[in-house]
Parts: structure tokens; sequence; C-alpha cells
């Protein structure tokens, strides 16, 4: 095909070992690892075994037959992918021996397949069809009028692949694919002999109903067109494949688009990929249909109030409306009456522009980003303990961990590829200590058990650290010899003193935690004393009014027990979008440019000063919630707003639209009408990130290339609509390819200054930081010593928080996320995802159900002091006593309609893990609710169809 | 700026940094480096006016500003 190429397969995978040996293969010299497979070693030196049931990211099988080979000395045909090479061995892979048993056994195969390849979905992709080629398949001695499954029915249940057992020629990979490398085991071969065959779960399963996540691992797997994407079916092969990161969460997985023409086929994981290593989710695999949805606004609108319809306008009009009315708010209102949110969904380039245009062409340093709401904490508390607001390693430094401690996250719901890696080294014999008030898939699943499960009472984390550490210090289990050479002793000290105080032992604290005190001491030993310790954290940590202090008791923690510089420990937040980390790094915060450089320090606003020829404003600027509470007072006015929906994504609903509505001008920049948009005044219509080029920043501080696949509907890249609203408010801004914008990152950003696009296009990736120190980046930190120095231990004691239960609302409420459904579910919710997951429900534990009289799937009113909601019920024993827990993917829900102002102390990071609530039968939606259909419908009108 | 607010905000400052050496310096550093400049004149215009609802650590922060 023109411009496609599969993406190469060795047959087994590859190998890492001290030794090598070297081994002659059809009469060339081949020196591959020791422990790699004749297999392997044939392909390593341009040789091609057939195959059927071998790939190189599955264990070797042995059950195709087709691989066979020849090794002199050796008796009979041994099979090339379970067969070590050796030092010496001579191999022969084409005999007329080789030959006659391979075409034997391809007879077989073909005479139960159908012979339907011109008409067939695979046809040109098909290895069944390329090893009947290679082996020289003529004839077929058995005939096809026996006994076949050629009449076998189809399973079309899953919205994105069918199943079409008629094709399956039972080589097992998709089962090992879903046991090996997504860790479900969802799939099994059922029967025997010649009724073997593909089965997803239970009899009477099928793929929907089964377990099976539809991570698209069988798929890619399957050599022939028995697990094939209904895309291909569709719309035909691709023809051509650009390599390109993903846009859904901090995995960062690198995909390649294969396209046909403009349209886009599928999306298939990149075996080279870094971060995912060939690996991928419902949500990047398949769910990219958003990008084409009916709802996408493709021109700019604008409109004088929010009770107008929208009108839709050109480019030009729309930017001299905007700049307009920008520069009207400043002239009367001065700079700090306009900001800007950057939006951790667009690329660092967007990012950094975005923050640029504030400072440097609104005035202000009235900038945030969506970390705001999630991992702000993260950016303050690593940033205090060890001098860097960034995870420690890379996804790969898992496989090295012997104990793994999850802290606030879900990782197979979250961060799906990454949890399958860790399930990968769980099942290896990694011990897992899981914090959470839920009882999440990670601490019972096929083949994994979490060897403790502290289910601590939400808002308690603090205590549960601190009784932690305690444990190490009083018993005498702390890495002293680290902590002298890598650490502040004597701050260590204070910290020993405090956490070892009586008050803070497992037993005290019990009531607090409601965390059995032996079952905390036995994980604390675990950690301290397993081997090497790793730290997984999520929103669950950071989304608290103690967030940053929980990130530094971690970080405590963590020094105490020396695991950090080295592979297999560390403090790993889990960032929730594809470029928060992007978006930090960027300058995105009021407080700091990029490279988390506080904007006080006149050296640093020097360097971009003269790089921007503006004067910048030397106080930190306004945090989200700050701004809402600004415009209510009458002095914020005006905010730009890329790619984020704060109705939706920020506490307490009703305060955001107060906001909101008090503003002169809302402008949106965004793929749809997202809630906010209700809103606004300006729409600019926004690309998808296979409609741009620039980088995103996964978890692991990977900057990885996003490169254009499509050109964009509305006709702009999300960077270029934000210089030409730079220009039209008089900056004098030329960039003509990001690449130009992250070499002005680079050139202003210590820890950036070896980036560019060149060494992007070399490298495929790279970790920062990446400068003179570190020319080929940091896949782990901290390794020789802190960025700071010294790591520093901070005393974190815990404060309770403010958001207590009680008579009328004894429940609490904490929130979180699913598979299918991603963040506010702008994108998700536009796909076929939805099936799995059409509504927010309330997951509440049975005897508080029964308590109120409430069934399964029964419809609930959700009440707090800030607001109502209603949805469905869920009875469930995943949640403790006490907790209900809801996501927050459905405008129609508005779960934040419920969550309150509280937020971190530190960073104004909403406690959405915490709220008091109580939980009623409802015979319809809230009054809320109601207004804000009816509003939205409203809200959404455009002139044109108004007219109508 | 809602005081109300400003002044919570404050005393969850002061009251998370209280095993600090010297609370005080550490709150007002805190707000200094975090707040922007509409907030600490609200808070400092509150304290000049009484500063109702200020803890005392924060109150101490306030007198140096």
């Amino acid at each position: 095909m023109n411009g496609y190429t599969p993406q190469a397969d060795f047959g087994t995978p590859e190998v890492s070992a001290d030794t090598v040996v070297t081994l002659t293969i059809d009469g060339r010299a081949v020196t591959v690892p020791a422990g790699s497979s004749v297999m392997r070693a044939a392909a390593e030196c341009g040789g091609s075994i057939p195959k059927l049931c071998a790939s190189d990211n599955l264990a070797a099988f042995g059950s195709c037959r087709l691989c066979l080979v020849e090794v002199e000395g050796m008796r009979g045909t041994p099979a090339s992918c379970t067969t070590p090479a050796a030092d010496g061995m001579v191999v022969h892979t084409q005999t007329p021996r080789l030959q006659k048993l391979r075409r034997g056994v391809m007879e077989l195969y073909i005479s139960d397949h159908p012979l339907d390849c011109l008409t067939c979905s695979a046809n040109n992709d098909c290895e069944l069809q390329d090893q009947a080629a290679a082996v020289g398949l003529r004839d077929v001695r058995y005939g096809y009028e026996g006994a076949s499954h050629l009449g076998a029915e189809a399973d079309t249940s899953n919205p994105y692949f069918d199943f079409d057992p008629s094709k399956c020629i039972v080589c097992s990979r998709c089962v090992r694919a879903c046991d090996e490398v997504q860790g479900t085991f969802a799939l099994t071969i059922d029967g025997r002999g010649f009724a073997s065959q593909v089965s997803a779960g239970q009899a009477g399963d099928d793929f929907l109903s089964s377990e099976c996540v539809s991570c698209g691992a069988c798929v890619q797997a399957c050599p022939t067109a028995t697990l094939q994407e209904k895309a291909v079916k569709q719309i035909g092969l691709p023809e051509r494949a650009v390599v390109t990161t993903c846009a859904y969460c901090g995995v960062g997985c690198t995909f390649r688009a294969e396209m046909r023409g403009q349209q886009l086929v599928r999306m298939v994981p990149w075996k080279d990929g870094k971060a995912n290593r060939g690996h991928s989710c419902v949500k990047g695999r398949f769910a990219w249909g958003y990008a084409h949805h009916q709802d996408r606004i493709t021109s700019p609108m604008i409109r004088d109030s929010v009770d107008q319809p929208w009108r839709i306008v050109g480019w030009d009009e729309a930017l001299d409306y905007t700049a307009s009315k920008l520069a009207a708010i400043k002239a009367q209102h001065g700079a700090r009456a306009l900001g800007g949110i950057t939006s951790s969904r667009c690329t660092n380039e967007e990012t950094f522009l975005v923050q640029k245009l504030v400072r440097a062409g609104f005035g202000s340093n009235n900038v945030d980003t969506c970390a705001r709401v999630c991992h702000s904490p993260t950016g303050y508390g690593l940033k205090t303990t060890f001098g860097t607001s960034a995870g420690t390693q890379d996804f790969d430094s898992v496989m090295d961990a012997d104990v793994i401690m999850v802290i606030g996250a879900n990782p197979t719901d979250a961060h799906p590829v990454f949890a399958s890696r860790m399930k990968r080294r769980l099942r290896k014999g990694a011990k897992l200590i899981v914090i959470d008030p839920r009882r999440i898939d990670l601490v019972h699943s096929p083949h994994v058990e979490a060897a403790h499960h502290l289910a601590l009472q939400p808002g308690t984390n603090v205590a549960v650290l601190t009784a932690l550490a305690h444990v190490i210090v009083s018993e005498g289990l702390a890495d002293e010899a680290f902590i002298r050479e890598r650490c502040d002793w004597d701050e260590y000290q204070d910290w020993a003193r405090f956490v070892a105080d009586a008050r803070h032992s497992p037993e005290a604290l019990e009531p607090v935690t409601r965390v059995p005190a032996g079952e905390l001491r036995a994980a604390a030993r675990l950690f301290a004393t397993g081997g090497n310790g790793a730290i997984y954290y999520g929103l669950g940590v950071t989304e608290h009014s103690q967030g940053s202090s929980t990130v530094m008791a971690i970080a405590n923690l963590a020094m105490a027990t020396g695991n950090i510089g080295r592979r297999g420990v560390g403090v790993n937040p889990l960032r929730g979008q594809n470029n928060v980390q992007g978006a930090c790094d960027m300058g995105s915060f009021p407080h700091e440019l990029s490279g988390y450089r506080h904007i006080s320090d006149a050296g640093v606003r020097a360097l971009f000063e003269g790089d921007w020829g503006v004067t910048l404003d030397p106080e930190p600027g306004l945090r989200i919630p700050n701004m809402l509470d600004a415009a209510l007072d009458g002095s914020f006015r005006a905010l730009y707003i890329q790619g984020e929906d704060i109705l939706q994504s920020d506490p307490n609903t009703h305060h955001v639209a107060a906001g909101l509505a008090a503003m002169e001008l809302v402008i949106v920049h965004d793929l749809f009408l997202n809630e906010t948009a209700n809103y606004a005044h300006v729409f600019l219509p926004g690309s998808t990130f296979l409609e741009k080029n620039g980088t995103f920043t996964n978890a692991e501080r990977r900057i990885q290339p996003v490169r254009k696949v499509m050109e964009p509907a509305n006709g702009l890249e999300d960077w270029q609509v934000t210089q030409a609203l730079a220009n039209a408010l008089g900056l004098d801004w030329n960039y003509t390819h990001p690449s130009e914008i992250l070499d002005e990152i680079a050139r202003l950003t210590p820890t950036f200054a070896g980036v560019s696009w060149e060494r992007l296009e070399l490298d495929g990736s790279l970790q920062w930081p990446v400068n003179a120190d570190h020319p080929d980046g940091s896949p782990i930190m901290h390794e020789a010593g802190f960025v700071r120095g010294k790591g520093k231990f901070v005393v974190t004691d815990y404060v309770p928080t403010d958001e207590k239960t009680g008579p009328r609302f004894p429940l609490l409420l904490t929130t979180g996320r699913i598979l299918s459904q991603y963040n506010v579910g702008a994108q998700t919710r536009r796909t076929a995802n939805s099936i799995w997951h059409g509504e927010d429900v309330l997951e509440i534990h049975a005897s508080d159900a029964e308590n109120r009289g409430i069934g399964d799937g029964d419809w609930v009113r959700l009440t707090s002091r800030t607001g109502e909601t209603t949805l469905r019920a869920d009875v469930t024993d995943r949640v403790a006593p006490g907790v209900v827990y809801t996501t927050f993917h459905h405008p129609a829900t508005q779960a934040n309609v419920v969550t309150t102002e509280y937020s971190d102390w530190a960073t104004n990071c909403p406690e959405y893990k915490v709220t008091a609530v109580q939980v009623s039968l409802s015979n319809g939606p809230s009054e809320w609710q109601e207004e804000y259909a009816d509003l939205t419908a409203r809200a959404r009108r455009i002139a044109a169809e108004a007219a109508e | 700026m809602e005081i109300e607010r400003l002044v919570y905000m404050a005393n969850q400052i002061g009251r998370n940094l209280a095993t600090e050496d010297n609370p005080a310096a550490a709150t007002a550093d805190h707000i200094r480096l975090f707040w922007d400049p509409r907030m600490k004149a609200a808070i400092a215009a509150h304290f000049v006016a009484g500063g109702e609802g200020l803890d005392a650590v924060v109150r101490d922060a306030l007198t140096g500003s």
C-alpha cells in the first residue's frame, strides 16, 4: 500500500541480558542477547520465519507449528519461537522439509477458513494471507466439504470492533493479549480440539456484556479479520500512517493515526511509544469520533449578551470585536480586570502562547489552568520538598518496583494503559498497598490482590500518612544513611520527633481515619522493608483541603525510606489530562513563569521582558476561583478560556455561573458549545489534536510530538487563533509553525533548553530536564541529589476539613472518573463510549440505601449545602457505609452543583473528594436541573436557526 | 472581594503553617507569594479596620505587611 507500512513484528519479546550469544541462521552470523528466541534472532538479522501465533508483545506460545526450523545437531524441527538461541547454533529456516511441513500446516488452517479474500475487510492486511503466500500454498488437499466453523455467527455487539469466529484460526493471540498486555483476562479458549473457540466472558456473554474493556489489544493482535475495527470495514484499509500523541489522559500514549486520504481509519498504538509500549485503552484507541461530531462548531460566533442567539461571523469580525471589547475594558478598569485560562488539552506551544497573551498582551498575571482543580498541590508540594514540580520516574520504572503504594488514584479507570503495566509487575510478584476510601478494581482483580487496602475515611489522608511515618520512625525502619546523605538532617529530626509522637500512632488515629491500626502498621512495615517502594497517587490526594500537605507527606515518606533517585522507586503523580504537566511547565499559574520561576524574581522577569519587549507585572495574578470571586465584586471583567469547561468541571456550579454571568466579556475557544459557553459572548472554534502540530508533556515529563494528520475543520490551529487575537490587540506575533514557539520556550526555560522540534523528530520524545547537564533528558530525577539541594522534610500536621457531616448531611460524597468517559465528557460523550456510561450514577452502600428505602437503579436526590441534583442509585459494597461516590462526566447531572468551595489551603485546589450530603428518593429532576436545561436550550441558539 | 472568603483563606493558611518555626512569617510569605494585589489590599484593609474573624497568627502575619 502506498505510504503504509505495518509495524515491524520480531515474533517474540526483546530480551535484556548482560551476555550475548552468536549463532548462524541461513548462513548469516547473528549476535543477540542470551535468552532471545531463534525467531527473534532471525528477525534481528533481517530474516523472516513464517509465523501465526507469535507476536513480539506476547510470550512465545509454540502453537501454530508454522515457525518450525532445523537446527544442526538437534533432532526434529523445533518451533523457533520457543527455542532459545545458543552460542554456535546453526539454524536453517528454509529447507524442502520445512516447506513441506509448513504447507501441510497451512492447508489445515485454510481448510476451515472462508475463501473470501477479495471481499474480506483485511484483504492485503492479513497475516494468514501473507503466510499462505510465504509457504507457497497452492491447493488444499482436504477439500472444504467437512465440518467447519464457516457458518459461525459474528458478534457485532461492541461499538468499535466485530468478532467473526468463522475467520478465527484459534492462535490464542487475542486471549494472550488480553491476559499479558491488558491484564483483564476477559477472553478464553472455550472447548477442546475442533470445538475450540474464542469466548468473551461466561457462556451467554458477548463482547459487550463480558468483562472486556475494549482496549483493542485483541484486535491489534489478531492475524486475520476475526477481530476487526468496524471503521476498517466501513472505510477500507489505511493508506498512510502518522505517528502522534493521544489527547486523553496523562499517560500520553503514542499512536499511529492510520489514514485514508483526510479520513482517519483507526488509531493503532505505536509499538515504539515509550509511554505506552504499544498498548492502548478504549478512549485513545477508539473514542476519536468527536472530532467530526455534528455538534462541532467550526465558525466564530459573537453576541452582545448571553440572552441573545449566537451570530455566525468571519474570523476578522470576531477577532476585531473581541479585541475592541478587551481594549475598552482594560482602558476603563485596568489590566488586572482581564485574564485567561490555558488548557491542559492543548499543546505546550498553545498553552505558552495563551499565558504570553495574558501577561504581555492583557498586561496582567491573571492566567490559570485546569491544574488548579487537579494537580496544583503536586506543584506546590513537590517543589517545596524536592525542588521541582514533577514526578520523579518514567513509567518503565514500575517494572523494578517491589512494593507499589497507590494513594487516591484509580489507574485502571483513569490511567488504564499504565495500570496494565502496573498489573503486569504485580503479577510478577510486587506487593500492592492501596489507600482509598473505595475498593478500586486494583484491590481485587484477576491475578492481582492488594496486600493491604487501607479504606480510610475521606479527608484523612494526612493522618494516615503521618501514622505510616510514625510506624517507620518509631520502629527504626527509616533509611538513615540515605537521609543523612541526601536530606537536611536537622529538618528530618524535627519531622521524626513530630511523627513519632504518640498522638500520631495508628492506634491513636484510628478513630479519625477508620483504618484498623494493625493493618496500617503492617502496610508501613511492608513499604519500609519490602525492597524498592514506589508511590503512585492521583486526585484523591490533591483534591482536599490538605492536598498540598498530603503531597508533602508522601514526599516525606519516600525520603524517609530512601525511595528516591533510582529505578523502581519514587513519587509519581498520575496526571489527569493529557497535558496537565505541560500546561504547568509552560507558566500557566498566575504566580510563575515557565519552568516554575516566580513572577516576583526580577532576574527571571527581565529575561522574559527582554525577549517579549514588554514590562511584566511583578505581582501574582488571580487563580480561577479568585477570578470568579473578583468578577462578583466587579474588579475582574473579561476572561479568555481555551479548551476548558469550568462551569462543569469547577466546584459549586452556582458560584461559577454567577461569576461568569457577572463578566462583561467571556471568550470561549473550544470545539463545542460547552457548558461555559452558555455564559460566553465570543465563541472561537478550536481544532482537535488531529488537526494541529505541537507537543504534549505526559505525567513522566515526557515531551512528545503531536502531528497534524488532517486540516483543521475551522481553518486554523489553536495557536494560530491565539496569535490572531494577539495581533488584533496590537501585538506583532509572526510564528509560522509551533516549532518556533518551542524554540522560544527552550530559549526562556532552562529545563527545556535542549528541546527542539528537530530533536523530537530524531529522538521520538524527551523527558525534561533536557539541558547541558542532561543532554538526553532525565527518565529518573534526583539521582545524584535533589534539585533543591537537600531534600526537605516538612512537618504536615493533620488539620480536619471544615466540611462536616451532621444531621442534615450525614453522608460524605467523593467524586471520580470512569474508564469510558473523560473529564467533563465533552469528547467521550460524543462517541460510542456512552454505551458503557450514559449517565452519572451514585454509588451507595447497601446499608445506607436500605435505611433510606433506596433500591438499585432508583432515582435519588443528592443534596448538599450548596445545591442538589438527581441521578440513579447504584447499590454496592464498593464504598463503605457513610460514603457515596459519583462521577462528573455528564452536564445533565452536574455533580459539581453539589460540591463546595472548600479548597486546599496552599493552592485553592477544590475539595472535590469531601462533601457532606444527604441522599433521598426522588420522583423527578431537581429545580436546578430543569432551569439549567431551559437555560442551555436558550443559550445555544444560533441566529440562523432562531430565524427559522 | 468577599472579605469572609479571604479571612477564611488566610486563617486556613495560618492553621496549616502552624508547625513552621515562625508561623506568622510563613503565613505572610505565603500570602505575598500567591495572592493577587487586590486580595492582599482587601485583607490588609480588613485587618486595619479591626480584622474581625482573623486568627492570631494571621494578625501577626499582617502586622508587618
